[in-house]
Parts: C-alpha cells; structure tokens; sequence
C-alpha cells in the first residue's frame, strides 16, 4: 500500500521545521496567515524582498517563526517603530507588520498613530480579536462595552477603538476592515496594501474561542465566524441602515484609498 | 556609507557636536532621537549633516520608539546611533535589553543630568552609570565608555562604534552635561577612520551559528535571503526561539555575557597618573576624573604623595586594573558627582588592600572643590 502525502499550496512560503503552529483550535490566525501568503503568491513576489516585523501576542507567531523569509520579531508595543527604522534604513524593501491589537493599539498606540501620520511605506495588518488571547483573555481597547473578561470581572468599560477611523484621522492613506469570514477579501486588500505607496492599515476582525469567545459567550469558532458574517455590513450597507443600529455593525471594505492603490 | 573624510585640522568644537562628528567619521548612516537636554545639539547637528550624506535621520515620536527604530535599521547593515539623558534612557531600557538578545550593534549617547525624575536638565550629573549596566531586566553585561573633554566626545564615539560593529552589542558613551556642552580645541583625524564592520552572515555558510557564538557570529543581514529569524525570546544559534527549557535560557545568558567577558582586557581602558609611589590615589571618571588628576597635580606640587586614576572605560568595571594601580595605596578616594554609583565597585576591587572611600562633591551637581578634595585627603 501506497499513501501519498498533499502538500499545502502555501507550504513553500513556510520556514522548514514549522509546520505545527502554537494557535489555538479555531483560531483565526492561521486563516489570516493564509490569506497573507495567497497575497504575496499572486504577485508572485520574492519572500527575499520582504521584512516581517511582528511584536509580542498571539498574532506575532503568524510571521514569526512561520513565514520564511527576514522576520524581525519585537518588543511588546514596539513592532511599528522597528519596522520604520527597517523601512527608512532599506526603502527597498517590503516591510510589512503583522500584529495584535493590543500590541498595535495599546501599548503600541502611540506609534500606531505616528507610523500612520508618517504615511510611511508599511503594509500593516491588525488582527483584532478583541481581547489579550495569549496572557489569558483580559480585557483591550478594542473589547465591546460590557463583556466580562479576566480583568473586568464586572464587564469592559468605555467604547472600544474603531481602529480604521483611528488611523484615517492619524492620515493613513489606504485602509480596510475584513473578518476572517472573509479571507479572500483579506487577501485583495494584502496584495492593495503592498502595491499601495503609503501607510496602509487592514484591520482582520478574528475569532478567539478558547478566550473571547468564551468570556463573551459568542462560543465556539463556527459560531463566531456566523456573528463576524452577519455583523459585516459594506459601506452602502452602512449608509442605508439607522445610525442606532450601527454600533452593532462592522464596517468592512475598504474604507480609504480604494482609488489610490497602485498609484505613487 | 562610507566612512567621512575628515581633513586634519583642530576646530572648537561643543562636546555633543564632536560627538556627532565622531559618529559620521566613524561611519554612522542613521540617527533616530528624541529632543532632550542636555543631548539635543547631538540630534540638530546630525539632523543636518546625515541628509547630504545620504544617510538617515529621524525624529520619533519617543525614546522607545527611537531605540526601535535604530535597532530596525541596524538589521539592514546600517551602523546606528541614538542619543538621550536620563529621563530617556528610562525609557529604552526594554528595548535595549532586545538589541543586547538580539545581538544587534548601536551607539546610544548619555548625556547625563541631574535626576532622578525629570530632575534638572542641564545640571552635570553622573547618576546613570549603574542603570547602563544594570537598567534592562534579565542578566546581561554591557559596554560603556566616559569622555572627560570633547576630544574624548569624539574619540570614544568612534571607538563605540568600532567596538558595537565588533561585539554585536550596544555601546553606551556615558558624558555628563558639561563633557556635552563644553567647548575645547578637537583634533580630528587626518583621514578617515579605519572603522570596523561587523561580519555578516552569507547563504553559503547555511547552517553556521548566527547568534550566540562568543567569538561573536557573522550577522544575518536582512534583504540577503538568508530568512534571518529575529527574535527577542530566548532563542538558539539560529536564531530561533526555545520558551520551554531552562538549559536554553541558560545557554543564551551565558553566550550573550560571554561574549563581552571574554575580550573585557581589550575594552577596558584606564588613564592613570603619579600612582607608583603614591599614598593616597583619587579615582573619578569623565569630567571628575579630569578634575581628579588636577586636584592630584596640584597635591604633588605641595609635596604630597598623590596620584590618580580614571577609568575611561566603565562597563565593563576596571577592577584588574584598579588593583594593579592601588594595591600599595593607603588610601583610595572615589570622586564622583553622585552620591557613590562606582564606588562599591572599587571597594569590592580594592577594599581588601587599601582603605577606600568617596567623596560626593559639596553642592551634587557642581565640580569638586580642589579645597574640598585636599581637606578629605588630610582628614
């Protein structure tokens, strides 16, 4: 008897030896891995003209150590500040952070809106799952009002960050919001964002079962990806729906420099 | 970018612009900083002189952020500087325990002032001494050098590069407010600096240590397709990352201090004066110890058995050669405007042949009173 063994169309772009991941199962992140690498699979770029700069949680580990190429994985918070020195000492090359919201937006919330100011040349991907995953399901700034997480027993206070106005007012000048329902449109706003000359921000909303999904009671990973489904709505969507009702919806697309991708 | 040019001439110079000098005749191809006095005219002047050079320069919006940002650059081959005082240096410290894991070469210039807090920013102090060695958490050793004039200012800024490309670690330049703004008479180098560069990494040494060998491993560049893995975790030779066993841990800790120990005879540099004979030896670096060996002068023009030390290289600590140069002292006096950071290093050093004690200046952030010092030598 012979077996034969399938080998995953994205297995080539994966540094050998790593082929077990540390993520959660149902965790989003190996989709937004995917849909990151399908991107650079159909510009049929060089993983050699890249820099992955990635910083500390759960969603650092998607480049670090997966993805075969440079990989620059940082001190908490940091991981813009790094990736600008990468970028400003080598234009050249393709610098592209992945990261967490807490790492992006939290500790790292200063840089995000410098970086962004700057509209320096960075593809950046935030994969917001609305919670600190890997320290145990702690309370964001990106956690819905209410939810009871390790650290607000009694349920999150204030608004979450909308991260995509965030950064438009910070001047970005391409960004986009997909959830990981929908991994194709990740990968045509990774591939907009690299072509993009300029500061470009795509926020992946993700699930997290083992610990938003549990503390919120959103549950388990499929029912989470039916809620990210039903709660996108598009930007006419948007338009024709009750403002009362928007708070309850996320806006996804791409919501700044649709028009200017591909152009200096 | 290849080293400056530099005709030979003498120039006033201010302490912060000859070391900014020092960095671009030793190379230096990226700045990122913060203002903050009394270190900013380091940052005006390469703001300035790295552009036509085509080289970088970049204000963040931070000192962490400036420390992240050299690190980055200095992962694409460009050799890199920073430079801050006391409040900023607060705050690279978690970043500067990355560049000392990840074995990433930089410069960040201290220009010292009087704290702690915000303190006062243009008072002489030199209070950060053991936060450079001793500032990021986790076990670590560290390379710190003191300029007393402006010369210095310049000539250890080279050297810190030198010896960053070298080791593959951060080298600190630890002045003090009025080394910094001083203004004296630089010789600069007839020609460029000879400068060191790191050795680096290629694809067809695959499979060579990357990180942690103490003899200091080629670096693994980005943009050469040689898939560096970075990472600030505790981690192997090649670079990647094992978060389960102590042995590793262990591992990484011991190469990483290792490989400053084992050359710590090449880095450590003293200037010493009249200590043969002597009864009394006052040690004090940067501006201190200048004014040490003229207080120390001036003692053996009344006839007094006095000598001096100055060890001008801080970290790391020159304890062989404070013992080599104070054994036969009676006693030992540590001058230092603060209130003793180095002075239980040179009493665990010295302490066993010589009496020794310290002598904070009479208002903490002014020199030593040349009175002041004779009067202790006579108590």
């Amino acid at each position: 008897m012979t077996t034969t063994t399938a080998t995953h169309p994205m297995a080539k772009y994966l540094r050998p030896g790593s082929e077990v991941t540390t993520f959660c199962p149902g965790c989003g992140d190996g989709v937004i891995a995917h849909s990151v690498l399908r991107a650079i699979d159909a510009d049929g770029a060089d993983m050699d003209d890249f820099v992955f700069v990635c910083g500390i949680g759960c969603a650092g580990w998607i480049p670090s150590p997966y993805f075969n190429a440079d990989t620059l994985h940082t001190t908490h918070g940091r991981t813009l500040a790094f990736a600008t020195g990468v970028k400003l000492a080598k234009p050249q090359t393709q610098v592209v952070v992945i990261s967490g919201d807490g790492d992006l937006t939290a500790i790292g919330g200063n840089h995000l809106i410098h970086a962004a100011r700057r509209d320096l040349d960075l593809t950046v991907i935030c994969v917001n799952n609305r919670i600190y995953g890997m320290t145990g399901g702690q309370v964001a700034p990106t956690t819905p009002e209410g939810v009871k997480t390790a650290t607000t027993p009694y349920g999150a206070e204030g608004r979450p960050f909308d991260l995509c106005r965030l950064v438009e007012a910070a001047g970005a000048s391409y960004v986009a919001r997909w959830t990981t329902a929908q991994p194709r449109f990740i990968t045509r706003s990774v591939q907009r964002g690299m072509a993009h000359k300029g500061f470009a921000f795509i926020e992946v909303m993700t699930q997290c079962p083992v610990q938003f999904g549990k503390l919120s009671g959103e549950g388990s990973a499929v029912h989470m990806h039916e809620i990210m489904a039903d709660r996108s709505v598009t930007l006419r969507q948007a338009e024709a729906l009750d403002p009362a009702d928007l708070p309850d919806k996320w806006v996804v697309g791409e919501l700044v420099g649709a028009t200017n991708v591909g152009k200096d | 970018m290849p080293a400056t040019v530099i005709p030979a001439e003498q120039r006033l110079l201010q302490g912060n612009v000859a070391c900014a000098e020092g960095a671009l005749a030793a190379g230096c191809s990226f700045f990122a900083g913060y203002p903050i006095t009394p270190a900013t005219e380091i940052a005006e002047h390469l703001a300035r002189e790295l552009p036509p050079r085509d080289g970088v320069f970049i204000q963040m919006e931070d000192e962490i952020a400036s420390v992240a940002a050299i690190i980055g650059a200095s992962w694409t081959g460009a050799k890199v500087m920073t430079a801050t005082s006391g409040p900023g240096l607060s705050l690279m410290q978690e970043n500067l325990g990355y560049a000392v894991g990840t074995e990433t070469p930089c410069v960040i210039v201290d220009v010292q002032r009087g704290g702690p807090s915000t303190g006062i920013p243009a008072v002489p102090s030199q209070s950060d001494m053991v936060q450079v060695a001793r500032g990021s958490h986790g076990d670590y050793e560290t390379v710190a050098f003191a300029p007393s004039s402006a010369q210095e200012m310049f000539d250890l800024t080279v050297r810190a590069f030198d010896t960053a490309e070298r080791l593959r670690t951060p080298v600190f330049l630890l002045a003090d407010a009025a080394v910094g703004h001083m203004r004296e008479i630089v010789t600069m180098p007839a020609q460029a600096c000879a400068g060191v560069n790191r050795r680096v990494a290629s694809v067809a040494d695959n499979g060579a240590a990357r990180f942690l060998d103490e003899q200091v491993a080629p670096m693994p560049l980005f943009g050469r397709g040689l898939k560096a893995h970075v990472t600030g975790s505790c981690h192997d030779e090649a670079g990647m990352r094992n978060v389960v066993d102590a042995e590793a841990l262990d591992h990484y800790v011991r190469r990483l201090s290792g490989k400053i120990r084992r050359v710590r005879d090449d880095l450590v540099e003293v200037a010493s004066g009249d200590t043969e004979d002597a009864e009394i030896i006052l040690v004090g670096w940067g501006l201190v110890g200048r004014a040490a060996q003229a207080i120390a002068t001036r003692a053996r023009q009344q006839g007094q058995r006095v000598g001096w030390v100055r060890p001008i290289t801080v970290w790391p600590f020159a304890d062989v050669e404070l013992v080599s140069l104070c054994r036969e002292a009676k006693r030992v006096l540590v001058l230092e405007n603060n209130m003793g950071q180095m002075l239980p290093y040179v009493q665990a050093a010295v302490g066993r042949y010589s009496e020794v004690d310290g002598l904070s200046p009479r208002i903490l952030g002014a020199l030593h009173r040349p009175t002041d010092v004779l009067e202790a030598m006579a108590a």
